[in-house]
């Protein structure tokens, strides 16, 4: 019975745990989707999210603002900053590379992870800050039929129906705006999209400025999490086996892809771990995503590329 | 604007990687000493104020003395990131640099240390190691320019041990007990390991080291593993991130937190104030010192921060990680001295400054005189004891400061020394070294 109770902890957190990767997988789902590019510095507009919006929170705070009207102003003033780095980003990186292969935009995002980086120190500043948006705390159920219950943490939930609402949210935006229409006709051919009198500069900025927001709302999950800190910027590394599993391009996929890498990698450090060493997590994730490549190179919900020679 | 003027310089330092921190100039009767430190990367957190403690220092000893007898200081920075081919970089970089090349290297790193230690035999330069690098350099026969004073990790262990045994009631309670060790996956967090295992056999007590994959963001398998598992004490062997990490991963799965004892790189105010009131009754060792200002802090003020040279924020002036290096310093800075005694007042070879390392003897009186009685205890090198003390003691978090908890242990050196005769006799046997004879040491 306390096997059963263990592994079904193990279990559910590896599940929550993975939608909270979701959280940061999502974001670059979006950019690639739309634009074709692999945006890697997601992690880094997390960190420069969640440095933005504590530091004006603890500001807003210590000159006697109200928590709410702190925390409004300061989610305010966050989204404020993603939209102008999605500008700039727009302006002075992916515009002007608009027609290089999908190389050279990759690494102009790795050029864009290190200024962002950089200059979110810079402004924001290096230490930890504190982030206390929601509670960290754990509910134990199921205490009659396991001995000490099993846990679940009220973070790791909220982090659940969040990322949910966000795919909803983001479903109901491509589906069903003009906007989001638009953007997936960008994707798929920007040059047939501009013929046909689609701005596509607008688009991409939309795209940025989205992923900036998502990133936005990780940063007050992770933030909480763990501190706004610059090992958030790590979080890419965790995004990338699950974007590889769920697919670069479905945003359901993303979702997929952290609840069976979340799950996968901790069921693995615990009952597989101790017999190798430990410490496997990290790569763990890795193995399983090259599993899925093998078998199913677009990840698991991925749009097949079929291309005409 | 101070904080932006600042982090411009850290970018600056981050993008040229490496490049002078505190430019030097050149000149003749100047004594080069580099910094190797980390301001930027996910390491920064803790690297940061440990460098700033080391610059005002020196910084201090140039404005307030004129430097060592005479002899100013010409320091460089550079930044590793916490990363061991970075630090051998900077080291390669650095260590010809001014008249007579380094007086020593210190890269707060134990991965450094490992890949530096035979280089810096080769190239005669010292390496210290305050609080870390490899526990079994404490055999300076073995190991010439390693020094790792004030405690390896070994003696770290084994007063934690202690401290465990004290609120348990006497070492015979420890039989039976779980003891975990929830470490960084790297040489830093592996090197309590044996001590653990040797204290663990002489106890009885069941020893669980638990690795924790670098940075150290996601330790929700471990935390539940130790759920499970239940053990008595878990000793925490983290550094940045991983820190505040696991003690807010023991506050969701309700582990107590003063069952918690971090190493004394894991007892700084970074690794709690993240976790905020979930903080409070974790406890660390302490390396000797703790946080609060003493006399020599009185000075850096005055001839450091009055002139706006200082590295940081004054209110950061005085924190543990900011006083481990003004400490670490000035231990440097004091062998430097003593070698000054024997080969003259005029810049000297890593050679010669090893000598005055490896002879460094701080008694209480000297300790005052330089501003440090309350944060250190007194120290004697030689060459078969190259940590020198080995007391520690335990603070505890009480949501807003450490608090000093306990009275000062002493780590257990017969216990020890049996370990660090074994292991640096393998090195020793693996490397072709032919240990010194101390006795003819002087």
């Amino acid at each position: 019975m306390i096997a059963t109770g263990q592994f079904l902890e193990i279990l559910i957190g590896g599940l929550m745990s993975g939608v909270l990767y979701s959280l940061v997988a999502l974001g670059f789902v979006l950019i690639f989707k739309a634009s074709g590019v692999f945006n890697y510095a997601q992690g880094a507009m997390v960190l420069l999210a969640g440095l933005a919006l504590v530091r004006t929170l603890d500001l807003l705070v210590v000159n006697g603002f109200p928590l709410w009207a702190a925390i409004v102003l300061g989610l305010g003033f966050a989204a404020a900053i993603m939209a102008a780095t999605a500008w700039l980003i727009e302006r002075f990186v992916i515009g002007p590379l608009v027609n290089q292969d999908g190389l050279t935009l990759f690494m102009s995002t790795i050029g864009v992870t290190f200024i962002i980086e950089g200059a979110a120190e810079m402004i924001f500043g290096s230490d930890v800050y504190p982030l206390r948006l929601f509670p960290t705390d754990a509910w134990f159920v199921f205490e009659e039929l396991f001995p000490g219950g099993i846990l679940i943490n009220k973070l790791d939930v909220l982090g659940a129906l969040i990322a949910g609402i966000l795919v909803a949210g983001l479903a109901i935006f491509f589906q069903r705006t003009r906007t989001g229409r638009a953007l997936r006709a960008v994707a798929d051919d920007h040059l047939a999209a501009h013929s046909v009198g689609i701005p596509i500069n607008w688009i991409w900025f939309v795209v940025w400025l989205v992923a900036g927001l998502v990133a936005l709302v990780a940063a007050t999950v992770w933030g909480t999490k763990l501190g706004v800190q610059f090992s958030i910027t790590f979080l890419a590394l965790k995004a990338l086996p699950v974007l590889i599993i769920g697919g670069l391009t479905s945003i359901p996929g993303a979702i997929a892809g952290g609840l069976i890498v979340g799950a996968g990698e901790k069921i693995a450090e615990v009952y597989l771990g101790p017999s190798i060493g430990g410490g496997i997590e990290y790569w763990f994730a890795y193995v399983l995503a090259l599993a899925v490549l093998l078998v199913r190179p677009q990840g698991l919900f991925g749009e097949r590329i079929i291309e005409r020679i | 604007m101070a904080n932006i003027a600042r982090s411009l310089a850290t970018l600056a330092t981050a993008m040229l990687s490496g490049a002078a921190f505190i430019a030097p100039a050149s000149a003749q009767n100047e004594q080069f000493v580099p910094i190797l430190s980390y301001r930027t990367g996910p390491y920064a957190v803790n690297g940061a104020p440990y460098a700033n403690g080391v610059a005002d220092y020196y910084n201090l000893i140039n404005e307030r003395d004129g430097g060592i007898t005479g002899v100013k200081l010409l320091v460089e920075e550079c930044e590793t990131a916490y990363a061991t081919d970075k630090g051998v970089e900077c080291y390669e970089r650095l260590k010809g640099k001014g008249p007579t090349g380094a007086a020593f290297i210190n890269p707060l790193s134990t991965g450094i240390t490992f890949a530096l230690t035979e280089k810096t035999e080769t190239d005669k330069i010292p390496i210290i190691t305050m609080g870390y690098g490899r526990a079994d350099s404490k055999n300076g026969a073995v190991f010439p320019y390693n020094f790792p004073f004030l405690g390896t990790y070994w003696s770290a262990a084994d007063i934690a041990i202690q401290h465990v045994a004290k609120e348990l009631g006497g070492f015979d309670k420890l039989k039976g007990r779980k003891i975990s060790l929830l470490y960084h996956d790297s040489p830093y967090g592996k090197e309590p390991i044996p001590m653990l295992q040797v204290l663990a056999k002489k106890y009885g007590f069941e020893f669980t080291p638990i690795p924790v994959t670098h940075p150290g963001v996601e330790q929700k398998s471990q935390w539940l593993a130790i759920r499970q598992n239940r053990p008595d004490y878990v000793l925490v062997w983290g550094w940045g991130v991983m820190n505040s990490t696991a003690v807010k991963e023991a506050a969701a799965v309700a582990y107590p937190r003063d069952k918690m004892i971090g190493v004394w790189w894991s007892g700084a105010e970074p690794d709690v104030t993240p976790a905020g009131d979930q903080a409070a009754g974790y406890k660390s060792l302490m390396l000797q010192h703790g946080a609060g200002q003493f006399p020599v802090h009185a000075d850096v003020a005055k001839y450091v921060y009055a002139k706006g040279k200082g590295s940081t924020e004054p209110g950061k002036v005085g924190e543990i990680l900011y006083n481990r290096g003004i400490v670490n310093a000035m231990l440097g800075v004091e062998a430097i001295r003593k070698a000054q005694e024997k080969f003259g007042q005029k810049p000297l070879t890593g050679e010669q400054v090893r000598w005055g390392l490896e002879n460094l003897n701080l008694n209480d009186a000297r300790i005052k005189e330089l501003g440090f009685e309350g944060m250190l205890k007194p120290i004697r090198i030689s060459c078969s004891d190259h940590e020198g003390t080995r007391d520690g003691r335990v603070q505890q978090w009480d949501g807003k400061s450490w608090k000093v908890i306990s009275d000062w242990y002493t780590a257990d050196e017969p216990l020890i020394d049996p370990l660090v005769a074994e292991v640096s006799a393998k090195y020793a046997a693996d490397k072709k070294i032919k240990p010194r004879d101390c006795a003819k040491e002087s």
